[in-house]
Parts: structure tokens; C-alpha cells; sequence
């Protein structure tokens, strides 16, 4: 069983590297939000970012995709430094993001959502391959119907769809994915999952935040869970669920019972 | 033998357009102490919500000694006994305790009963009692929480709902809530615990649901419960 756990997280280690943080850190105020964080996303990998709230999940994307830059640190991405870069630039260098609280452009239609994302993203695409790349990306998350809909009329699973169907749009190598499943009921949640595979099977890596344990456990071929802005364990899913550190993180300290049992 | 109290039957709940509940059900007898347990974001406060009346379900129904009070605003059904202690206390930190413990018995029943329900509090918390007219706000974490208790005791439930009071709180702060919830549990108070701590509340409880992705993934005595392996499943997936 370990040896051959070990085996497998040698082989995934042995994968080339295509998003490296190196001892990122941020602060907001009194707030440690991210502290001294080191981990890489392999090309063709699931890396599932998990912890409790608060965490510095978010964060962590958000230093990735120049939302604002780390205070401390470097992010290499395809060998590049793109430590502070805008997100726009972010996006030209191939990395798309789906955001927690779905962001649609809700006039628009799907299609033009997603051809909005096809424009700014990895490739400068002319209009007419904008729209046959968003058609495609739509398609790939199960919206090839409903392209002329307006995305306001969309339920809160189609919204999701659409979410990840305009970072797809942008032709990415790396997507990150803030809670997708949140919201979804079980049918949509297990469709959901089925898309991720497949867009992961099409060669896009993913660093996906995600609060529904069964499925983060089931997709990812890493974890990391951070806890208090730190990087609290790695490895894959059965490594981290069995780390007594990482279940203290989640269920919480036996020891404080004992003390309180031992002082009343 | 049983005495249902409190019953929630195949709740569903969200905000927005978001879904938290898919079928949320769970008994509560008087006289025991029930904990509500499971991962953040598993729907344990939405359920509370769904059954104080902070939030209506969209189906199912919540009975309470009886009646189906599903659709009672919150303020009715504290009326009625189902008296919630919310998750991060929500003092009135610029009054004092006595003012504190006074505001909790504001519905005309709890009035009625406050000059027996002021002494019976302060008996069961006599720390209260030395520091009536203290400020709440220059209160310890620990004797705020205890505050907050008291203050839903005020109300003279038939159920006290108790929402994560040691939420982020130092590890003295969590003990101090094990001798409050050891007090109310000496008391006979029937309580409907959510705490973080899983192994405190299995410790204290007489009974536990543990809630996964908004429906019920695991039930049992608290000492059952606490054996099975499955309710690491529960929070982390595995």
C-alpha cells in the first residue's frame, strides 16, 4: 500500500513542473493570509488545494493570477517569472480562472461570454476563431445548446458551466477552479466532475480549491492543504486523509478535551 | 419512553439560488444533549437557520412539541421555546451582563417567568451573577460565551441551539465552554449543539448527527458515533 503510494507520488514528482509559488507569502493588515507557501502544479495534473475557511484558498489564486502580488516570493509559470504580473498578462501566458461567486457577463450570451474569454486570453485570436473556440469550449462543459442564451437566464449549475467554459475559452495550459461544485445539486456535482476529467484529459492541468471532500479526493492526483496561510501536508489524496495533522486541521483537537476533562 | 421534542423532517435550504440542504433531518428527545457535526460547508448552521426561522426552507417541515412550526418567523418560535444561542455570540457589548440577560427575555412568556429564570441562571453561573453590571465587551472569550448561553436561557426554552461558539477560539476559551456545557447538561437543559470541536462534542453529547454536503451521512449515540471510522469520511472525503 505506502510502497506503492510512494511509488505513484514519485512518478507524479518525476512530471515536468509547470506552475511553481516559491515561498510565497502575503499579508493584509494584522492578517497572515499566506505564509512562506511552496507548491508546484504538474503539466497534466489535478492538484487539489484544500483547508479549512479562511485558509488563504483564495488568496493563493488570486497571488497566482495577479489579482495583487505576493509581499514575498516568486511565481514561475512555463519557466517564466510572472511574480506581480496583471491578470491580463497572467491570462497570456496561458493560465484562466473560474472565480468562487460566479462572474457572467449576464447581457451577453453564452457564446459571447465565452468569446469574450477567447479574445483575451492565451491567443490573440481574430473574432471569427474566438467564436469557434468559445463554440468548442461551450461545448466540452455541456452548453453546446444553449450558446444563444442570455447568461442571466442560466441556472446557478449553467452558470457555473459557463464559468468554466470561458476560462476554457481562453485556450489555457493551467485552469484554477475556486468551489465549482458549490451549489450543485448530486446529478449536477457528479456531471460536474465528469467535465473536469475530460477537460484535464484534453491536456489542460488543474489547481482546483474545492470544499466537497468525496469529490476533491476522488479527482485530484495531489493535495495540498493549507491551513492558517501555511502549507499543512502534501500528497496524494489517501496520504493527506490519513496525516494526523491534517485531521486535527478538520475535526479538531482530541487534546483540548482531555485538558478541559483533566482542569474540571 | 421517548419525548420528541424537536423534529426536522427532509429539509432543503439555500441562499440565492444555492442549495445548501438536500433532505436535512434530525430528531431531538427533551432532555438530551444532540450535536449537530460535519465539515465546513456541510449545511450545519443552514440547518439551524432552516429550523430557528432565520431562514425558510423551501421543503420539508420542522415540528416542535408537536406542531409544525415550518413557516413561523424566528420571533414565534422563540416565543415558543426554540430559543437559538448564534454562532459568534452577538453580545451587546456596551451594556451590562444584567442588561444582557434582561434583552434575552424579551418575549412576554420569558417576562413572565424572569424573576425565577434571573436567579435560576445566575445559580447555574454564578461568575455572572459577581459581575452583573459588568460591561459585556470587557468580558474574557470563555465568560462571553457563557454570557451568551445565559442570555438564550433568559428566553426559558424548551431548546437551547447552541452555533459554534468556540469558532476560532483560544484553547482556554474552548475549556471554559466544556464546564458551561457541563452545567447546562446537569441542569436537564435540552440543547441542539454545532461545534467545531468534534471530539468535545462527542465527549458532551448524548447524541449526534453528522452532516455531509446537506443531508445526513452518519447518526448515532455519541459514544457509536465517535467509534466509526466513517466519520473522518464525513470531513475529509476518505
Amino acid at each position: 500500500m505506502a510502497a506503492s503510494a510512494m511509488a505513484a507520488y514519485a512518478e507524479v514528482a518525476a512530471m515536468t513542473a509547470l506552475l511553481e509559488l516559491v515561498s510565497v507569502s502575503k499579508r493584509f493588515g494584522g492578517l497572515q493570509a499566506v505564509d512562506n507557501l511552496s507548491l508546484t502544479v504538474n503539466e497534466g495534473e489535478i492538484l487539489g488545494l484544500i483547508g479549512p475557511n479562511g485558509a488563504g484558498k483564495s488568496t493563493v489564486f488570486n497571488l497566482i493570477n495577479g489579482v495583487y502580488p505576493p509581499d514575498k516570493g516568486q511565481v514561475r509559470f512555463a519557466s517564466t517569472d510572472i511574480t506581480g504580473m496583471k491578470p491580463h498578462l497572467v491570462a497570456r501566458q496561458g493560465i484562466a480562472r473560474t472565480h468562487q461567486i460566479v462572474q457572467p457577463l449576464g447581457e451577453l450570451t453564452v457564446l459571447d461570454n465565452c468569446t469574450v474569454g477567447a479574445c483575451f486570453g492565451q491567443k490573440n485570436l481574430p473574432l471569427g476563431q474566438a467564436q469557434a473556440a468559445a463554440a468548442e469550449a461551450a461545448e466540452m462543459v455541456g452548453l453546446g445548446g444553449r450558446l444563444g442564451m442570455q447568461a442571466s437566464a442560466l441556472t446557478t449549475a449553467g452558470k457555473k458551466r459557463l464559468e468554466m467554459a470561458r476560462a476554457l475559452s481562453a485556450q489555457p495550459k493551467l485552469l484554477l477552479l475556486d468551489e465549482v461544485l458549490a451549489g450543485l445539486n448530486p446529478t449536477e456535482t457528479e456531471q460536474m466532475i465528469t467535465t473536469v476529467r475530460k477537460i484535464r484529459d484534453s491536456g489542460i492541468a488543474i489547481l482546483m480549491i474545492e470544499h466537497i471532500m468525496r469529490a476533491v479526493m476522488s479527482l485530484s492526483d495531489r493535495i495540498v492543504v493549507l491551513n492558517l496561510g501555511a502549507k499543512l501536508a502534501q500528497g496524494t489524496p489517501q496520504q493527506v486523509a490519513e496525516n494526523p495533522e491534517v485531521i486535527k486541521a478538520y475535526l479538531g483537537d482530541s487534546t483540548l478535551m482531555q485538558a478541559a476533562e483533566s482542569s474540571s | 419512553m421517548s419525548d420528541l421534542l424537536l423534529q426536522a423532517e427532509n429539509l432543503e435550504a439555500g441562499y440565492d439560488g444555492v442549495q445548501v440542504l438536500w433532505g436535512m433531518s434530525l430528531k431531538v428527545e427533551r432532555g438530551t444533549m444532540t450535536t449537530l457535526l460535519g465539515a465546513n460547508g456541510a449545511g450545519k448552521t443552514t440547518t439551524l437557520r432552516a429550523v430557528t426561522g432565520a431562514l425558510r426552507p423551501s421543503a420539508g417541515r420542522v415540528m416542535f412539541r408537536g406542531e409544525d412550526v415550518t413557516a413561523l418567523s424566528a420571533h414565534a418560535k422563540a416565543a415558543r421555546g426554540l430559543v437559538l444561542v448564534p454562532e459568534g455570540r452577538q453580545l451587546f457589548t456596551d451594556m451590562t451582563v444584567q442588561e444582557n440577560l434582561e434583552l434575552g427575555a424579551y418575549s412576554p412568556r420569558a417576562r413572565e417567568y424572569f424573576k425565577r429564570q434571573i436567579e435560576q441562571v445566575y445559580e447555574l453561573f454564578p461568575r455572572l451573577k459577581e459581575r452583573r453590571s459588568q460591561k459585556a465587551g470587557t468580558f474574557s472569550g470563555g465568560e462571553q460565551q457563557m454570557l451568551a448561553i445565559a442570555r438564550g436561557l433568559m428566553a426559558v426554552p424548551e431548546i437551547l441551539i447552541i452555533d459554534e461558539l468556540s469558532l476560532g477560539l483560544a484553547p482556554v476559551v474552548v475549556q471554559q465552554l466544556v464546564v458551561t456545557l457541563k452545567a447546562l447538561k446537569a441542569a436537564g437543559v435540552t440543547v441542539l449543539l454545532v461545534e467545531q470541536n468534534l471530539h468535545l462534542a462527542l465527549a458532551l453529547c448524548d447524541y449526534a448527527y453528522v452532516i455531509a454536503e446537506g443531508r445526513p451521512f452518519l447518526e448515532g449515540p455519541c459514544a457509536e458515533v465517535a467509534a466509526k471510522p466513517e466519520i473522518r469520511q464525513a470531513y475529509l472525503g476518505l
